[in-house]
């Protein structure tokens, strides 16, 4: 594939230049030209408005032997996490997800568990998984790189799945591009959504690009299995039925030696004091505060709504809160009840952390915000004088009592 | 000990903007920086420099503007810089340009691999994992510290979502590092200078023996099929009117969810 500009079609505007995150457009004689630095991103595909920039399609790929055809693939196989022997919350997520995915393809979900025993994979049966691999082997409790890697490639050789799905945790991302190299495979990092393309059978992987700033779609026409990455707390957990049944299949331990050892594991709730994750209602700011002391504001509101504060990554990079409140793609994915973003704008990078919240409210004083396309209730307007206002006639509610809503009743 | 350091020239990604009106990336005037991982990576390798007896090379694969990157890396104290740059390689994806490295870092030699986490305009953190792969050597990811090193193993510790582990890994090995590991030095005016005048070793395709089929558009198995904005909440309520108005809209809104 190859991007050009139709010089018929250019009418040398100008306008498609800046579009360029890597500064590939250059004018050449009144036209726009794209240059060796273009990194076939997309980015100026819709800008030009004459339509002058295309895609061109050669068939230029050439026969590569390790690229396999798809049709031998079918089936979802989804890589449940376990830390210290429990099951983690994404491993029910993925199940919601690769549910879907096996029924729009009427195929078998499987599951694959590492370092846990058969009450565990009867768990994840019941969250809906046809069947379970299981390796029961203690060694595998401690999540380490090569044995988890040699295991995984084993059984996706053997079984042949279409879709391999892992969480986007530190664990799943340590691992899986492992796998994905040694297959071959098109791997798509932390997703936030997942589809089936009509008319094919091909995996469509939606994921945050440019630091969060836009989506996209990824694909992998060809080569198999299509493996991908899924952020925690984005897709809702399927079905839990005590009912289901399925098949529990044990497999043999890895047999290379590890070149890794882990020595020990230790849980440090201390890293995560803030447990944005278990709150129902989270008050978030960002740099629209202006100063730390917007916290101090936040803090107040946030103790009468009984919720925990989050930040925005400009808001922690500025120093006015602690990095353990951030909220997004490089803090905490959340999930809250009620959602209120005070002064953030909305990067992409900052909704992928919070857009499955139930009810999101957006409080800033740019309309054009993109926090407000995610928002159920907007509010445009200064924070400062909007919070002390909310502050004030909560304080005037909850003084009221319910005796005094009675009286005026 | 003979180190080596990937990193990437990317734009400063929360300078970037997006037109509302057509859903495009506004990139005036946007820096393009090293990526601040990448940093880390070479702040980690420097430190064990000045420990130990070890050479740093920094490689990068990119267009050939990442000289600029380079540089900067030789101001801070790399002893050598290298960049793989060809037409072919244009467009690939994290398998393909994992690919890309991995036959050159063979080409320069290692002991010890070190990279960001993750490049902050991609995100997706599956370059270093991959490269190791590969090499069939093995690797850490996110890396905050350094218990002990000598020349046959290294201890570090490594960052997870609920807590840490302790690993130790035997070289030659990759590790991946997050910015807890270390501070990022400046430059120093005689690295500056230093950096102004070293020669960038530069590499194409065949001077790393790979076959363009497994490189760019053609040798990477994922695609980008679109890219477009987030969508606007379908049941979005903008609240009008006066402040208090609009706090009173909400304060019923709240009532209604039982927030209070």
């Amino acid at each position: 594939m190859q991007i050009k500009v139709d010089s018929e079609l250019c009418t040398g505007c100008e306008s498609c230049v800046s579009s360029c995150p890597y500064d590939a457009i250059v004018m050449i004689e009144g036209k726009a030209f794209i240059n060796e630095y273009c990194q076939l991103c997309k980015a100026c595909l819709n800008v030009c408005p004459e339509g002058a920039i295309k895609e061109y399609f050669v068939n230029e790929r050439i026969e590569s032997p390790s690229l396999t055809p798809g049709a031998a693939y079918r089936g979802v196989l989804v890589f449940a996490e376990q830390r210290q022997g429990r099951l983690s919350q994404v491993s029910f997520e993925l199940l919601g997800a690769g549910r879907q995915l096996a029924g729009k393809l009427g195929v078998e979900l499987s599951a694959t568990l590492f370092g846990c025993g058969e009450a565990e994979a009867r768990e994840l049966v019941s969250w809906g998984a046809d069947k379970v691999y299981l390796c029961g082997d203690e060694n595998l409790i401690a999540f380490n790189d090569e044995p988890y890697t040699e295991l995984l490639h084993r059984l996706i050789v053997q079984h042949r799945p279409e879709i391999v799905l892992a969480g986007a945790t530190a664990l799943g991302r340590s691992f899986l591009p492992r796998v994905a190299a040694r297959l071959r495979a098109g791997l798509t990092a932390d997703c936030t959504s997942l589809d089936i393309e009509d008319g094919s059978r091909n995996l469509l992987a939606i994921r945050p690009a440019f630091g969060g700033n836009i989506m996209a779609t990824i694909i992998c026409p060809e080569a198999r299995p299509q493996m991908a990455t899924v952020r925690p707390k984005v897709i809702k957990k399927g079905s839990y039925d005590t009912c289901r049944t399925g098949e529990i299949v044990n497999i043999t331990p890895p047999t290379t030696a590890s070149r890794t050892k882990v020595i020990d594991c230790i849980k440090d709730d201390s890293l995560f004091t803030i447990n944005l994750q278990e709150a129902e209602v989270i008050v978030s700011g960002g740099r629209g505060l202006g100063n730390a002391k917007g916290f101090e504001m936040l803090k107040e509101l946030a103790v009468m709504l009984n919720a925990t504060v989050g930040a925005s990554r400009a808001a922690v990079d500025e120093g006015w809160i602690s990095y353990s409140h951030q909220v997004g793609q490089t803090g905490k994915t959340v999930c809250p009840k009620i959602y209120i973003a005070c002064g953030i704008s909305g990067a992409v990078q900052h909704m992928v952390g919070m857009q499955s919240s139930d009810i999101i409210v957006a409080i800033n004083k740019n309309p054009e915000a993109p926090i407000f396309n995610a928002a159920n209730y907007g509010i445009v307007g200064d924070v400062y004088e909007i919070i002390p206002l909310l502050i004030k006639r909560i304080k005037e509610f909850k003084g009221d009592g319910g005796a005094a809503s009675c009286e005026k009743a | 000990m003979k180190i080596v350091v990937c990193i990437k020239q990317v734009p400063d990604t929360t300078e970037v903007k997006i037109n509302p009106q057509t859903n495009t990336l506004i990139r005036d005037g946007v820096p393009s920086i090293i990526n601040p991982y990448d940093l880390h990576a070479i702040e980690a390798a420097l430190d064990i420099k000045e420990m130990m007896d070890a050479s740093v090379t920094v490689l990068t694969m990119g267009p050939p503007q990442a000289e600029n990157a380079l540089r900067d890396a030789a101001a801070m104290g790399a002893d050598d810089v290298a960049l793989l740059t060809d037409k072919v390689f244009a467009g690939s994806d994290s398998w393909a340009t994992a690919y890309a490295l991995s036959c050159a870092i063979k080409k320069v030699g290692y002991d010890l691999i070190i990279c960001g986490k993750q490049a902050i305009d991609g995100d997706t953190g599956q370059v270093g994992p991959a490269v190791a792969e590969f090499l069939n050597i093995p690797h850490v990811s996110y890396v905050s510290k350094f218990s002990s090193l000598n020349g046959d193993a290294i201890t570090v510790r490594r960052l997870m979502d609920d807590g840490y582990d302790i690993v130790e890994v035997s070289l030659p090995a990759l590790i991946t590092v997050v910015r807890e590991l270390n501070q990022p030095r400046l430059p120093s005016l005689k690295g500056k200078i230093r950096a102004k005048k070293i020669e960038i070793k530069r590499l194409n395709h065949t001077d790393i023996n790979v076959p363009p089929k497994n490189v760019g558009v053609e040798g990477s198995p994922t695609q980008v099929k679109n890219i477009f904005a987030p969508a606007v909440k379908k049941d979005r309520r903008m609240l009008e009117g006066t402040a208090d108005h609009q706090v009173e809209e909400l304060i019923e809104a709240l009532r209604c969810i039982r927030c209070i």
